[in-house]
């Protein structure tokens, strides 16, 4: 049905209910395949190399991150692999899913409110605004 | 991974271009505030940024990353200043480039990377409050209209980059305020009060001090600390650099460069500078990623002091103020407070420890010493915990011994056994340590010659092969004589 499909995870809570729904469907067709897309903020580069130690501990770090979302994607068994791309999340994710042509982008929406989404930007809505392929955005 | 120089230079020549230019803009506050902390005139700090802009293009590690004028270099030159004055500050730079091309050269640079984190944040940290500090004797009970100008200031380059992002706010905050001040006729300190604005090209000089051994006795011990934090500043923004754009950099070449353009500088009448961690991120974030970038950002800067020079001066103090308000708050490393609850008691005191002593000195080279020798202590200490447990099994008394011997824990391991015993059979299990050292041998030695003398059968197990070579090497209580040299 979608053999790429583009599963976006900051490695918060939504993105591991995302990574359910995103299950959900690529156990529809064997020729599925996530392609998990974490991105490292270039606003949080700063924290990211404070705190870790050297540039093979800024790697376990986001890992680490995405640990609870690859372990549900193990436990499912559907194939799956990571891409860590560097930039401002909604762009970024925006010119890869282009790039890459994907069949379908799964994102979980924060669900902030309009003032937050005002002063934080919704990654989800402009994800979904942009993207030239369906999108499901997890509530 | 590396990149040929031609990459380095032309693989993204738009992306450079315009980011550049953007840096350039956002460049111009920042190097005629920092002049202002250090104490000299605005042209100083504009002069250094365009030459170790232009310099560091050519010479640096890491292409894409920002050196010029910063805030961390100037606040250590603030004695230096007001006691001698500015040539000698020149001469200190001229020495303090000198000092880093030795670094790079006997790669000492990469030594920095073991500086602990704990004492990186509370780097950036002591950075950020002194930065602020540095500006409360501009704002505090000067008139109403400074606060509303630093208000008005703080307002815009929050909030205006939602909705506009072509031109640096903090450029557009001077503009505006500068042109408001003007028109509207308000009575503010400018930056004309604290110095003159040339309008014309560095130009190579000599500094004016005498040639000789005092000299150096005064500007050393400032070169030395402008070295070190400034490599300190460099290597840590190139990291982040490396990681924001997912390429590595060269830390040796990065730190000889930062010399050679110090070097350089201060014939041409610029303090010392090092690479930005804010001014890099603003330039990645633009597109920017070779040296074009960097190039740009320095040529560019040139242009605009001739251009704009005039407006300089005019520059309420106030809206410097507010900018740099916003640097120190973007400099301060804001998940400290959840490290400090987080991170291991240790690491939270020296994170804390090195703010505090910056803060208490105003030298962020001491704070950065201090918490590293700090850090080496409590390591020290951490690691030299021995954990020697006894029991009783099948009329054995047996002892397991937990933990690195060596010798920071050898005294506690020789006073974890009982020597009152008599006639027994003990067994000793080496299985979960490590023996380090000639001292941890002595140790084991000592303890099993005392435990000896009352009779006692000892025997020792678990040591791995690399422990047991070590202790059949030098040990002597094997040795039926063991008190007379046999050698």
């Amino acid at each position: 049905m979608y053999p790429h499909i583009l599963l976006a995870v900051d490695g918060s809570e939504h993105s591991v209910r995302a990574t359910e729904e995103a299950i959900k469907i690529a156990a529809l067709s064997s020729q599925s395949k996530i392609e998990v897309v974490f991105v490292a903020e270039f606003s949080k580069a700063k924290d990211d190399v404070l705190h870790a130690e050297g540039a093979a501990g800024i790697e376990v770090a986001r890992r680490k991150k995405l640990a609870p979302v690859e372990e549900k994607l193990e436990a499912a068994d559907v194939s799956y692999y990571v891409t860590i791309l560097r930039g401002e999340p909604g762009p970024t994710i925006v010119e890869h899913a282009n790039q890459k042509q994907v069949d379908l982008t799964i994102i979980g929406s924060r669900g902030l409110n309009s003032l937050q989404e005002m002063v934080l930007g919704s990654v989800s809505h402009k994800i979904a605004k942009r993207v030239k392929c369906p999108v499901l955005i997890v509530k | 991974m590396k990149m040929s120089v031609r990459e380095q230079w032309f693989s993204n020549i738009r992306g450079d271009i315009l980011a550049g230019i953007v840096v350039a803009l956002a460049l111009i506050p920042e190097a005629i505030a920092f002049s202002i902390i250090a104490g000299v005139d605005p042209m100083v700090g504009l002069y250094a940024s365009f030459c170790i802009a232009v310099i560091i293009a050519f010479v640096g590690g890491r292409p894409g990353m920002i050196s010029a004028a910063t805030g961390a270099m100037a606040l250590l030159m603030v004695p230096l200043v007001k006691e001698h004055g500015l040539d000698y500050l020149l001469a200190a730079t001229i020495l303090t480039g000198i000092i880093q091309i030795l670094f790079g050269v006997f790669k000492i640079a990469k030594v920095m990377k073991f500086i602990p984190r704990a004492v990186m944040i509370g780097f950036v940290n002591a950075l950020a409050i002194l930065i602020f500090m540095a500006q409360v004797p501009h704002f505090i009970g000067i008139s109403t209209m400074t606060y509303v100008f630093v208000a008005m200031t703080l307002a815009i380059v929050y909030l205006l980059p939602r909705f506009f992002k072509a031109i640096p706010a903090p450029l557009i905050a001077i503009i505006v305020l500068t042109i408001a001040a003007i028109y509207l006729n308000v009575d503010l300190r400018t930056v004309g009060d604290l110095g003159a604005i040339q309008r014309s090209l560095p130009s190579f000089f000599l500094p004016n001090v005498p040639f000789n051994f005092e000299t150096l006795q005064i500007i050393f011990p400032y070169s030395l600390a402008l070295a070190i934090v400034g490599l300190l500043e460099s290597l840590l923004t190139a990291t982040i650099v490396d990681d924001m754009t997912g390429t590595e950099s060269e830390k040796d070449k990065e730190a000889r460069g930062q010399g050679i353009a110090n070097f350089i500088t201060g014939f041409f009448g610029g303090m010392a500078g090092c690479a930005m961690i804010g001014q890099s991120v603003i330039n990645v974030k633009s597109g920017g990623r070779g040296r074009l970038s960097t190039l740009v950002a320095g040529l560019f800067l040139m242009f605009l002091i001739i251009v704009l020079g005039n407006l300089v001066v005019q520059i309420p103090m106030p809206v410097l103020v507010g900018i740099m308000i916003m640097v120190s708050i973007g400099t301060f490393d804001w998940s400290s407070f959840t490290y400090l609850r987080k991170a291991p008691k240790a690491d939270a005191f020296v994170m804390l420890a090195t703010v505090v002593i910056v803060v208490a000195t105003h030298d962020l080279s001491i704070g950065v010493i201090a918490g590293v020798i700090l850090s080496a202590l409590f390591f020290v200490a951490k690691v030299s915990k021995i954990n020697v447990k006894q029991r009783s099994e099948a009329g054995k008394t047996v002892y397991t011994v937990k933990g690195p011997l060596f010798f920071a824990s050898v005294d506690h391991f020789i006073a974890s056994f009982d020597y009152e015993m008599n006639e027994q059979d003990i067994l000793i299990d080496f299985g979960s340590t490590q023996i380090w050292d000639d001292s941890a041998v002595g140790a084991i030695d000592k303890v099993m010659l005392r435990l000896m003398e009352n009779q006692n059968n000892v025997e020792m197990i678990g040591l791995n092969p690399e422990s047991k070579k070590l202790v059949d090497r030098l040990a002597s209580h094997n040795d039926p004589t063991p008190k007379i040299s046999t050698h």
